[in-house]
């Protein structure tokens, strides 16, 4: 599936909810099932700075594809951070970098965060775009060779 | 006039807000107080009747702008008892009004090895500009550490004090766990060894009198916005004999006396550290919030705060999985906790999706969420406006929070 249609599934999904609970528990059960990271990558140069919870995000190429992998302390962020690897990991570096994230948005998880808590979100977001960007010239630095 | 909750309760406009649908109960008064309608008024009134600048126009609206501005002054030094509004100067804030004491008297009166005492329950603007002073100067920071309870470790104070510490720099209420320290005694003591004392009043100032000259303070510093009236006003006491030989903060115009090129003279107190127009509507506002407060039943308002106080902490150690951080005998009306295996942060959300405003996180004191080895609390803090059944709300919030995350 292309970003956009994992954007669009998402959103579908979020239409269904009828309150806040729903909701909630939605991002909580993602927040849970979502593997977390591997204490080797907890590390400090992994945490997204901005963040009220610590946030850690790993990243590592498969082929052209960037897999992401993250955790968080607190659930309803790992939540979040679940749909943005859900989102953004296993595509190319290309398809990362000309991303719209339109569904925080749509989702209405916006307005449900509060400012400094989707402020980590876009810095979670800028991080993932910094390492589509870093493979991108890796990518393209082996392809000359 | 008596303590009456109901009739408090109107004078706060915001109370009324409904979120999704649910009426707010905002437990955040520790980061900042509601405002009374009459400080809104007075704001309006000001800009609609008579804006101007102050200390420098001859007409009308100057003259009653500035005899506004100082008559804020009079009631400011009134408040905190001060000998005289000479040592009573407007800054921002309790940030700002601790830099300008790090940066003035700690400039020039600190040297290389002198050392600077404060405490494990310190906000960060009562931490970085002593740090910041510490760097340039080659000062010393120490730290007077706290029991579990979350109480000052006297001892370990008067065994820190010493002839080499020039200052001692502590919080009279923690904002984080509401302790409040024994100030008069840290005071003397600190006076004995030769060190000057700087009190940060930022949380005290709503809860508890403060006479400055019982206190024999320093410095005491303090924020408007935490005492009903608007932000980005602040004020900073000092003992005259100090202000008068501290050197200016900054420089521009109202802090001088004469100006030419080759030298310039610096005005009287206090306008010496009053440099540039001020933010005279907030400081002109901030008499209508002290009038507000002085006026209330100090008496009333205190027990009230008690009960609510008394009323949590039962009510919050009666939920099973729920600790609470900071259990000093002598608190304010703030109660900061965890829950078992949540994140504080997961707490703020699911609360505040019920209308429930508290703070969560490490409130500025991450030194001290490192030292109960956590990354941060859930604090409910009130103000004279809360009650019980909203006590009540944040209890059945809580246990929504346990429901969907536990
Ligand atoms: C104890 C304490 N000190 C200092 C401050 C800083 O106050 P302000 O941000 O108004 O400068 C606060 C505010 O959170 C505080 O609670």
């Amino acid at each position: 599936m292309s970003i956009n249609e994992i954007q669009d599934e998402i959103i579908e999904t979020f239409e269904l909810f009828d309150d806040w609970e729903e909701k909630y528990e939605y991002i909580i059960d993602l927040g849970k099932k979502l593997a977390g990271l591997d204490d080797q990558y907890k590390t400090e140069d992994n945490i997204i700075k901005g963040c009220q919870s610590v946030v850690w995000l790993h990243a590592h190429l498969e082929g052209d594809k960037v897999i992401f992998e993250a955790d968080s302390q607190a659930i309803i962020v790992k939540g979040l951070v679940s749909m943005l690897l859900k989102v953004l990991s296993g595509h190319t570096p290309d398809e990362i970098l000309n991303t719209d994230l339109y569904f925080i948005e749509k989702t209405g998880l916006s307005s449900h965060l509060a400012q400094t808590r989707s402020n980590g979100l876009a810095s979670m977001v800028k991080q993932m775009k910094a390492y589509a960007l870093g493979y991108k010239t890796l990518l393209e630095k082996q392809n000359q060779s | 006039m008596s303590f009456d909750i109901n009739t408090l309760r109107k004078d706060f406009p915001i109370l009324e807000t409904e979120i999704s649908g649910r009426k707010l109960v905002y437990f955040d008064n520790a980061a900042t107080t509601q405002k009374p309608a009459v400080v809104v008024k007075a704001l309006e009134t000001y800009y609609d009747s008579y804006n101007a600048n102050i200390h420098r126009g001859i007409h009308y609206l100057a003259e009653k702008a500035t005899a506004a501005f100082e008559e804020t002054r009079k009631t400011v030094r009134a408040f905190l008892n001060a000998a005289s509004t000479e040592e009573i100067i407007f800054t921002y804030g309790t940030t700002d009004a601790i830099n300008l004491v790090a940066y003035t008297y700690g400039r020039k009166f600190l040297k290389e090895g002198d050392e600077i005492l404060i405490s494990t329950l310190e906000h960060h603007s009562n931490i970085v500009p002593w740090q910041m002073l510490c760097e340039e100067k080659g000062c010393v920071l120490k730290v007077i550490p706290i029991d579990d309870n979350g109480d000052l470790i006297l001892e370990e104070f008067d065994r820190l004090l010493s002839e080499k510490t020039k200052l001692v720099s502590v919080v009279h209420v923690s904002n984080a766990l509401g302790t409040i320290n024994p100030v008069e005694y840290i005071i003397q003591k600190a006076h004995e060894a030769g060190a000057k004392v700087l009190i940060d009043g930022a949380q005290a100032c709503s809860h508890i009198p403060v006479d400055v000259q019982q206190l024999d303070a320093d410095f005491y510093v303090l924020s408007a916005h935490k005492l009903f009236g608007p932000t980005g006003t602040g004020i900073l006491y000092g003992k005259k004999e100090l202000l008068l030989a501290m050197p200016p903060f900054r420089g521009g115009g109202e802090m001088i006396k004469e100006v030419t090129f080759e030298k310039t003279t610096y005005a009287d107190l206090p306008y010496k550290f009053e440099a540039g127009t001020p933010n005279i509507a907030d400081v002109i506002t901030f008499k209508y919030a002290l009038d507000y407060f002085n006026a209330l039943d100090k008496e009333g308002l205190r027990r009230h705060e008690h009960e609510l106080l008394d009323y949590a902490t039962e009510k919050l150690e009666a939920l099973e999985g729920v600790k609470i951080i900071g259990k000093a005998p002598q608190k304010i009306s703030v109660v900061s906790f965890v829950m078992e295996n949540i994140h504080p942060q997961d707490i703020g959300i699911i609360l505040d999706q019920q209308g429930i405003a508290v703070r969560t996180g490490h409130h500025c004191t991450q030194p001290l969420m490192q030292r109960f080895g956590i990354p941060g609390t859930a604090r409910a803090s009130f103000a004279p406006y809360n009650t019980k059944e909203e006590i009540d709300a944040l209890i059945s919030g809580l246990l929504k929070v346990k429901k969907f995350l536990a």
